[in-house]
């Protein structure tokens, strides 16, 4: 009874909460379905009727849409890649006993609190600038000509920009996991014969495999968002034409919020797609 | 082979030198016991021996070589942990499978290697779980069997008892002590548990804040510790050690005199007491009895048939042949 009880008046506590989060996702998720099913030019006539595939197909056989998807995997797959690479790598020397060690840990977790957008407008005026960049000056100290790092090399260097953002975070989960790992396996390693290099592949590697997926997952989810970085950089010129960042350019620059509506489907289809790849590769980490 | 010897080996961290000058040889095939209460640096020494730590000075040599420079892995000693320190990723043959892996062993002799120890170890039925799935007391022998493939020239084991039951411990003790057995390769245990040293050893090495006190097999330890410190350590309950007038009647500091080697009667005797708790266990009973003559209460062995009633008054006689006595220092006399 009392345990019944408890029950129905823990769903009612609950309620509100649920509710919320639930209206929090549901209303844009609904309203973007409705509207891409319309054609809707706020500036050219507002809601011009339901158009049913029309715009799906409008989105899919514009010439940007494939080059927008390859955009978005690459900057993906390219960020990750280089966080969790180097993320292992700086946990590894961040744990080991050393001076001033407090400092350095705060300053490699600093980056993640920089704003998307001041951190892409630094990235761009301070370092990247082929004029004045601190880039263009170490080129020029060589005596080799500037790189136009954001045309040249547009797609690398959002890559470096975002990786930039994302590394401290992956540090940080992994140095934590890091400094979860017994150290007397380690001893057991090297007595049984373990050189260094053995060592990691075989202990440490595998005790990071959990973390290492946890810092894909929650990457991946924001990655494919990422629009600051390439809005204050390039503009999605020189090829970085994300997904995201050609949903804005249909609904704000052409003012078509029927055809940006069909992209935000698309995108949260491929968002699932790779989600479930991901899930699939690192996802059995997770249990055990 | 596996004789060991420390020759004035010591060890500090920062400041704080855990282990002075040390001596000790360890003669191959022998099963010494390193026993001392918490913190006298067992594990430091165990260490040291199986270059997980490197010494401040002094020089340890394995089968007459000298070997303080050499890393652990080229020292040819297998550890057993006190954690285990088991590989959770690995399934127990990948576990014991490792060291043979790691010295790039052919496949078909680790196959061998493994299915030997895990058959002498009971683990044949247990070999593709995780360590995650297994009990303790797997678990334990799981770190054995990784220990014993690689044939070592002397085991190590860190208080490799002390996360296991009390019933589990007997029999692994037993598990442990036939290994010994039927390998006849040296080990080393560390234990702060008397009855382990006492039950296993050849030889028991006692410690006390870094320094060797005593070294020699158990009987000799129980017979002739060689002082105070030993005597209250090895034994168990521990060797009543009494000052006082009664002491200098003896012309010692001290005298010890062991729980069983003291008369209880209710009617005369030489020191008159008073009853306090009794402990039976069956077989035996142990008498906490205070006396007058001396400060503390003294623990007193009497058969299991006898009873004695709280508060009762009784005599008690020290066994005069295996009386022990020490000087001001806490030396042994005569
Ligand atoms: N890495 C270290 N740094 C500083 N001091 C240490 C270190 N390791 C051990 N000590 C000190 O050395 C002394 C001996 O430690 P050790 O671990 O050898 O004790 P032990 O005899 O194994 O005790 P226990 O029975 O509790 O395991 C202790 O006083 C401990 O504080
Ligand atoms: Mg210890």
């Amino acid at each position: 009874m009392a345990t019944q009880h408890s029950r129905s008046a823990a769903r009612v506590m609950m309620a509100p909460a649920v509710i919320l989060l639930l209206g929090w996702m549901l209303i844009p998720l609904t309203m973007t379905l409705y509207f891409s099913f319309k054609k809707y030019l706020p500036l050219r006539g507002g809601d011009l009727g339901w158009v049913g595939f029309d715009n799906y197909v409008r989105f899919v056989s514009s010439s940007a849409f494939w080059p927008s998807i390859q955009t978005t995997l690459i900057i993906v797959g390219g960020v990750l890649a280089i966080t969790v690479s180097l993320g292992v790598l700086l946990a590894i020397l961040l744990n080991q006993p050393m001076w001033g060690q407090g400092i350095v840990r705060i300053l490699v977790i600093a980056p993640f609190f920089v704003m998307p957008t001041v951190s892409a407008l630094v990235w761009k005026n301070m370092f990247m600038d082929p004029n004045y960049g601190l880039l263009a000056h170490l080129w020029k100290f060589f005596g080799a000509t500037p790189v136009e790092w954001l045309s040249q090399a547009s797609l690398p260097s959002i890559v470096m920009i975002v990786s930039w953002q994302w590394l401290p975070f992956a540090t940080l989960i992994l140095l934590t996991a890091i400094q979860s790992l017994d150290s007397e396996q380690l001893e057991a390693a090297e007595m049984d014969g373990a050189p260094p290099i053995k060592r990691f592949g075989f202990i440490v590697l595998p005790h990071l495999g959990r973390a290492i997926t946890v810092v894909i997952l929650i990457q991946t989810i924001f990655l494919l968002a990422i629009f600051a970085e390439i809005f204050v950089t390039t503009g999605g010129a020189f090829g970085t034409k994300t997904l995201s960042y050609l949903i804005f350019q249909r609904v704000l620059e052409s003012q078509n919020i029927g055809l940006g509506s069909a992209g935000g489907v698309y995108a949260i289809i491929l968002a699932n797609i790779v989600a479930i790849f991901l899930m699939r590769i690192v996802g059995k980490n997770l249990d055990a | 082979m596996g004789q060991i010897q420390l020759n004035q080996v010591t060890k500090s961290f920062g400041d704080v030198q855990v282990i002075p000058p040390l001596d000790l040889t360890i003669e191959d095939g022998e099963f010494t016991v390193f026993v001392g209460p918490s913190g006298c640096g067992k594990s430091t020494l165990l260490r040291l021996i199986a270059g997980l730590e490197d010494v401040s000075s002094g020089m340890i040599s394995i089968d007459g070589a000298d070997q303080t420079m050499t890393p652990p892995a080229k020292r040819g000693l297998a550890m057993v942990f006190q954690s285990y320190a088991l590989y959770p990723h690995m399934s127990v043959r990948k576990n014991i499978a490792f060291p043979l892996r790691m010295a790039k062993m052919d496949q078909a002799e680790i196959d061998r290697r493994v299915e030997g120890a895990a058959s002498v170890l009971n683990l044949a039925d247990y070999l593709d779980r995780r360590p995650g799935q297994l009990s303790g007391g797997q678990r334990q022998r799981v770190a054995i069997g990784r220990a014993i493939v690689r044939e070592p020239a002397a085991f190590l084991f860190d208080e490799p008892l002390s996360n296991l039951d009390a019933a589990l411990r007997v029999g692994m003790r037993l598990e442990i002590s036939e290994l010994h057995k039927r390998l006849t390769t040296t080990m080393i245990y560390v234990t702060h548990d008397q009855v382990e040293a006492m039950t296993m050893a050849d030889k028991i090495v006692v410690l006390h804040a870094g320094v060797i006190e005593q070294v020699g097999s158990p009987l000799e330890l129980y017979r002739n510790p060689r002082n105070t410190f030993v005597a209250g350590f090895i034994g168990s309950p521990k060797m009543n050690l009494l000052e006082g007038p009664e002491a200098q009647k003896f012309n010692a500091k001290t005298i010890g005199i062991r729980p069983e080697h003291i008369g209880i009667s209710a009617d005369a005797g030489d020191w008159e007491g008073v009853v306090g708790v009794s402990e039976h266990l069956g077989s035996d009973t142990f008498f906490h009895v205070k006396c007058d003559a001396f400060e503390h209460p003294l623990t007193v062995r009497a058969s299991g048939e006898l009873t004695m009633s709280y508060g009762a008054k009784v005599f008690l006689t020290p066994d005069q042949a295996h009386l022990h006595r020490f000087d001001d220092q806490g030396l042994r006399l005569g």
